[in-house]
């Protein structure tokens, strides 16, 4: 059935297709004649039989045959004999279809809809699947139609597997089998019936799938497999906080700058408020001051708002963030600490609840306001030139108040006994494919050795004696990106995520990357540390958990085309994405929520180019539904704004709040857009470099 | 044809024929087939009541009987035409009399076993061909096997759905394997489309080396190397043994073989492996050949010897026969039984002469024989399987076995015994008797040994409840020395080669069409069959699953 070549039509078959077109636009008009007029005789349903027989791919007819047997079946008063008849000779037209074309969709539907309608002969159901899956195993209607029938018939997940085995020892190369499995063995998993463990049951599948891998490496079907037994060792199931801002033990300087006091947390704010960030392991929802409590002096902090940050306007996030208030408050140093997991509301996308009851704490310092002229960053110009940076040097000044980036995160110890089987289970996976490199050349499993790695990598980071595989990763992205090129750009994506999780591994691969802004004009002490991730030829960014302390940072010179994820940095307040590949305005929606965000270099990308991001699936614009709330109309039609020529930058601008924006060097330019600009952004005061009057 | 209503010896009418055939085994079966299809007339006699000759399948008693007048030599003097006996050291034990009396007829034993067709031999597509397929169901075997001499049988990995299932190779192994397997593919694929492109070729100079170092040269580990050569290029002779310079196989003889057996895995949907057996045993090919060369209007007669050749008195060749019955019968041709001696010129001179002509009439491979054995046991050499293949390798038994001993065991299911019990054949190449006896006897050993254990992973709690029952697991076996012919042709007179070591048929069928050639050299050996009466069944096998 598969990989067998067409062959070219004769000139008889054209004749033979044409005296078949003949017959058949005969019968249709016949057929639908019936069917306008609801004549459901027996000679007007046996022509829709007589039709489907030929043409199978008639929904109308089908449906008509719905209608028909609903006629029948209100006629013949609930006899339950003569109701067996008519659904019988609709599973026979079904059937008679189906050997016709047995991927027949309209058939196998109607098939279907006669089982739905209680019809109880399903034995036969069984035998005439064997037959279709053997002439075809790869038939995936016919492996959809088993796991429905095994649903009605009440078939137990154990028996199917046992029937996904048979053909797999037939075959492996049946992707649809395995499929079935990895959802045969999901079911049971769910249902933990008669003590079904995922070590139990997972453990063995490796086994298994290694069969078909070591075998033949060139068949891809077992990989997806073993892609999946993957993520079911490595998945959590309950979701975890990974990281916050501010960290447990941290120290937050609130208002003014003379205080000497670490660059890793000093934050300045204006009016008094600062983001408190919870960056879990995965999606949640359900995270509000009821099921978060933000308790200082003893006292909880009621009606706080959290936020979801997620492009999706869903109410489901990863990263969620409030604002606390310490305006007006007596000048001392506040003890904060947030508690959750108490109590159940938060839950992940997969249903899981946080179940891991965690607490961490900082203190805040709250200064007195220093009147005068507003300090800190966006009264100057910022100049991203390398002479203004200086690197960070640890040991000099501040050395004892750094805190490490692994301090940075919560400690989750709770989880690392559950790893340990796992973690052996992919070790074992580890040596296996390292072996089968050793020995030949795959693409596949390259990249499979790298998954296991690194999943190696996060389920060690916990404990005590964790092993980096980062640089094996990073040389194995290497080579498929030179072994596949058609791949490239995953590939690379891939590579800039492992690099960034390499740079932010240790407290001395981040300090290298950390610097010191200073101006020629300006010596900011205070100054908050800027991280430089420029020119490392990243195409994505990621390990956010680990920056969120981040204020400043530059990401130019990079091959970005997204910014994906950098929602979640919300302290945020001077970037740099000059000279990489952003192709548009949607691409930096990311920018939306970075409420702090003063000073922004988007120069010298392609912005322009597109109006809207292809790099991903979803974003914004004036007719999609997700952001719909958010657009005024009233508000594009009345202003004097040009907003429809240039209605995704102003979605993305009129937002934001800057005081310095770099935007030369992209498609977009011109006087026009320019104007739009400085209206947009009315606290403007630089552009492009130019003071604004 | 030979009910026993029939005067022992009826008259023949007519007379004269294109060929005379004596004997219906199957190169004998094949030429009449052949030749009735050519249009020739043919009378094809036998002097047994039964078809096949040493090709057949008998019950015990009947197999007895053939094995014992055949290994002894003749005392009719004064037959012009003599016999030879072509079995010798015939040592046949009965552990339980009384079973095999009960159920004697419920056998059809093959003299010619070990026996298996490839799926894509060439006796399948001259069945195909012939149309004899309709007359012979044929079954799976289950699986092929190789055994060490500690009483392990590892199976033989013969495909990619084996390799995956396969429970005894490593992964790197399986891997290695099929890279392997993989490899012979693309080389076959390449020699189809006579591209050379894609560098998939093996090399002229690889081709012309020994398989076994072509194989090193692959890195194969040992164990694969061994399954390669022995269980599926089917090696007779030691490959690794520098001392005997025979039967080493060339690396484009072993990739001929590997592609047999490939070609031969998945060919029919519904068989199971590379390898398939006829129900009712190896006997039912000659009978099948012999009905069509019946269906195109060959005159057969059984039980009907013939007492000694005519010859022209001017020429003094061949012109007839003269038969048991007193009747002359008379031919241009002339087939004999691998078992008949002829004295050449055809005259009553002396005895050494007639040694000449018999070497030169039935060339063998002078020295080398058969050793063949048959068992018949209670119980599966592996307790999950009913037809299966077992190969012990050169030195796999004892250290001077220089031959593989192939080993077939199949059940009732393929009706060649009663149920409950199975048949066992086996065979090694041999130079001399004793060299023979002593690979029987290893063999015999051998499979006993797993017979006992009852081969299965856990064998010793099996082993104790089995004796304790006080059943002998092995009820019969036979151990025999057959000779090897190659068949040849003097003027009209021809001989048909005796079945020779090999597990399949190929090098016979060359050796009989080559015998047909010399015979008929304007005619083709099978001409395709373009009648319509097999044309519903779209001139596929009946494969019983």
């Amino acid at each position: 059935m598969h990989g067998r070549p067409r062959k070219p039509s004769k000139p008889e078959d054209a004749a033979a297709s044409a005296a078949k077109a003949q017959k058949l636009r005969v019968l249709q008009s016949q057929f639908l004649h019936n069917h306008q007029n609801k004549i459901f005789t027996k000679e007007a349903v046996e022509l829709s039989a007589k039709l489907l027989e030929i043409n199978p791919e008639s929904y109308t007819a089908w449906n008509y045959r719905k209608l028909a047997v609903e006629h029948y079946l209100t006629l013949s008063n609930s006899n339950p004999e003569s109701h067996n008849s008519i659904f019988d000779e609709e599973l026979r037209v079904a059937e008679s279809a189906l050997r016709q074309n047995f991927k027949s969709y309209g058939a196998w539907h109607h098939r279907k809809w006669v089982f739905s309608k209680g019809h109880s002969s399903i034995n036969h159901e069984l035998r005439l699947l064997d037959k279709f899956q053997k002439a075809d195993s790869r038939n995936f209607h016919a492996w959809n139609h088993r796991r429905f029938v095994a649903a009605l018939m009440n078939i137990s997940e154990e028996d199917e597997l046992k029937y996904t085995e048979d053909m797999i020892c037939n075959n492996f190369s049946n992707y649809s089998a395995w499929h079935n499995r990895s959802v045969l063995l999901s079911n049971l998993l769910k249902k933990k019936a008669n003590g079904f463990l995922l070590k139990v049951k997972v453990l063995p599948e490796y086994e298994f799938v290694h069969q078909a891998l070591f075998t033949d490496p060139d068949d891809q079907s077992g990989w997806f497999y073993h892609r999946w037994l993957l993520d079911q060792t490595v998945k959590v199931d309950s979701p975890l906080l990974a990281s916050s801002w501010p960290a447990h033990g941290s120290d937050v300087m609130l208002l003014g700058d003379s205080c000497p006091s670490s660059p890793f947390t000093n934050f300045h704010s204006d009016s008094g408020t600062f983001p408190l960030i919870l960056y879990f392991n995965q999606a949640v929802e359900g995270v509000n001051s009821s099921t978060v409590l933000v308790n200082y002096e003893l006292n909880t902090i009621k009606d706080l708002i959290w936020k979801p940050l997620s492009a999706n306007k869903s109410q489901t996030a990863q990263v969620w963030v409030t604002q606390l208030n310490f305006n007006g408050v007596e000048p001392k140093a506040y003890s904060v600490e947030v508690s959750l997991g108490h109590s159940q509301g938060i839950i992940s996308s997969s249903g899981f609840h946080y179940n891991h009851p965690s607490r961490f704490a900082f203190r805040v310092c709250v200064q007195l306001v220093e009147k005068g002229p507003a300090k800190g960053l966006g009264g100057d110009v910022i100049l991203w030139r390398d002479e203004n940076f200086h690197i960070y040097d640890a040991h000099s000044v501040e050395s004892s108040s750094v805190i490490s980036p692994d301090q940075l995160s919560i400690q989750n110890d709770h989880e690392t006994t559950a790893f340990e089987w796992r973690t052996e289970a992919i070790a074992k996976e580890i040596d296996h494919f390292r072996e089968l490199l050793s020995l030949i050349n795959c693409k596949i499993g390259k990249l499979t050795l790298a998954r296991l790695l690194m999943a190696h990598d996060t389920m060690t980071c916990q404990s005590p004696n964790k092993t980096f595989h980062l640089e094996e990763v990073l040389e194995l992205y290497n080579d498929l990106m030179k072994l596949d090129p058609s791949h490239v750009q995953y590939y690379k994506d891939e590579h800039s995520l492992v690099l960034l999780q390499q740079v932010t591994s240790s407290k001395e691969s981040l300090l290298r990357h950390c610097f010191h802004y200073r101006n020629l004009t300006s010596s900011h002490i205070g100054n908050p540390i800027c991280v430089r991730l420029n020119n490392l030829l990243l195409s994505r960014v990621g390990s956010f958990d680990k920056l969120l302390w981040v204020q400043m940072l530059d990401l130019s010179h990079n091959e970005l085309q997204s910014i994906e994820g950098l929602e979640a940095m919300q302290l945020l307040s001077c970037l740099n994405l000059s000279n990489n590949v952003l192709s548009s305005f949607t691409a930096l929606e990311p920018l939306r929520s970075l409420k702090s965000l003063k000073v922004l270099n988007i120069s010298h990308n392609e912005i322009g180019t597109h109006s809207i991001d292809t790099t991903r699936h979803l974003c914004s614009s004036p007719l999609s539904h997700s952001a719909g709330s958010e657009w005024n109309t009233g508000e594009i039609v009345n202003t004097d704004i040009d907003v429809k020529s240039y209605w995704e930058a102003y979605f993305i601008l009129k937002d934001l709040n800057l005081t310095q924006l770099d935007i030369v060097g992209n498609a977009i330019s011109g006087e026009k857009f320019k104007s739009l600009l400085i209206k947009v952004l009315p606290a403007l005061k630089w552009l492009d470099g130019e003071q604004l009057h | 044809m030979t009910t026993s209503d029939l005067p022992p010896y009826p008259p023949i009418d007519p007379t004269t024929f294109d060929l005379i055939i004596i004997g219906t085994g199957l190169p004998a079966s094949l030429i009449s087939a052949s030749s009735s299809a050519a249009g020739k007339s043919v009378l094809h006699l036998d002097p047994n009541p039964f078809y096949g000759s040493h090709f057949s399948s008998l019950s015990v008693p009947d197999l007895t009987s053939f094995l014992n007048s055949h290994s002894a030599p003749h005392s009719d003097e004064n037959l012009t035409l003599t016999t030879r006996p072509l079995f010798s050291d015939v040592e046949i034990s009965n552990f339980s009399p009384e079973l095999l009396d009960q159920h004697s007829r419920k056998f059809n034993i093959d003299l010619s076993g070990p026996r298996v067709l490839f799926c894509a031999d060439k006796s399948i597509d001259l069945m195909l061909k012939s149309g004899a397929n309709q007359y012979v169901e044929f079954k799976s075997v289950d699986a092929s096997f190789v055994g060490d001499g500690d009483g392990r049988l590892w199976s033989v990995p013969d495909s990619r759905a084996a390799i995956f299932k396969d429970k005894t190779l490593g992964l790197m192994e399986k891997n290695q394997l099929m890279r392997f397997f993989k490899l012979v593919q693309g080389h076959l694929s390449e020699n189809e489309n006579n591209e050379s492109e894609n560098g998939a070729k093996i090399s002229a100079e690889d081709l012309e080396s020994p398989f076994v170092e072509f194989l090193s040269k692959m890195k194969l580990p040992p164990k694969i190397k061994l399954i390669v050569l022995y269980a599926i290029a089917m090696a007779d002779y030691d490959q690794e043994n520098t001392e005997i310079h025979k039967g080493l196989l060339k690396t484009k003889d072993g990739i001929d073989r590997l592609a047999l057996y490939n070609a031969s895995v998945g060919r029919f949907p519904n068989a199971l492996g590379a390898l398939i057996n006829p129900i009712y045993g190896q006997g039912e090919l000659p009978q099948a050949f012999c009905r069509r060369a019946a269906v195109k209007g060959c005159l057969f007669v059984l039980r009907m010897p013939v007492i000694s050749l005519l010859k022209d008195e001017d020429s003094g060749s061949y012109k007839g026969v003269r038969l048991a019955s007193g009747q002359d019968i008379f031919s241009e041709k002339l087939v004999l039984d691998p078992s008949f001696t002829v004295p050449w010129p055809l005259s009553s001179s002396p005895c050494e002469q007639m040694h000449d002509t018999f070497q030169v009439l039935s060339l063998g491979d002078d020295k080398v024989k058969v050793a063949r054995g048959i068992c018949i046991t209670k119980r599966s050499l592996k307790p999950d399987l009913l037809n299966c293949l077992v190969v012990f390798p050169p030195r796999s038994l004892f250290p001077e076995q220089v031959t593989s001993i192939r080993v077939l065991q199949l059940s009732s299911n393929l009706a060649v015994c009663p149920s409950g019990m199975f048949v066992l054949y086996f065979s090694a190449l041999c130079d001399e008797i004793n060299q023979g006896k002593k690979l029987l006897h290893a063999a015999l050993n051998a499979l006993l040994k797993l017979l006992v254990s009852g081969n299965s992973e856990n064998s010793s709690t099996f082993q104790s409840v089995d004796t304790e029952h006080g059943e002998p697991t092995l009820l019969w076996s036979a151990l025999y020395i057959q000779g090897l012919t190659k068949g040849g042709q003097i003027a009209s007179v021809s001989s048909t080669p005796m079945p020779d070591g090999s597990l399949n048929y190929n090098d016979l069928l060359d050796a009989t069409e080559k015998l047909f050639q010399n015979m008929y050299p304007n005619e083709e050996f099978f001409r395709e069959t373009t009648e319509p009466e097999n044309s519903e069944d779209d001139g596929g096998l009946t494969l019983e699953t």
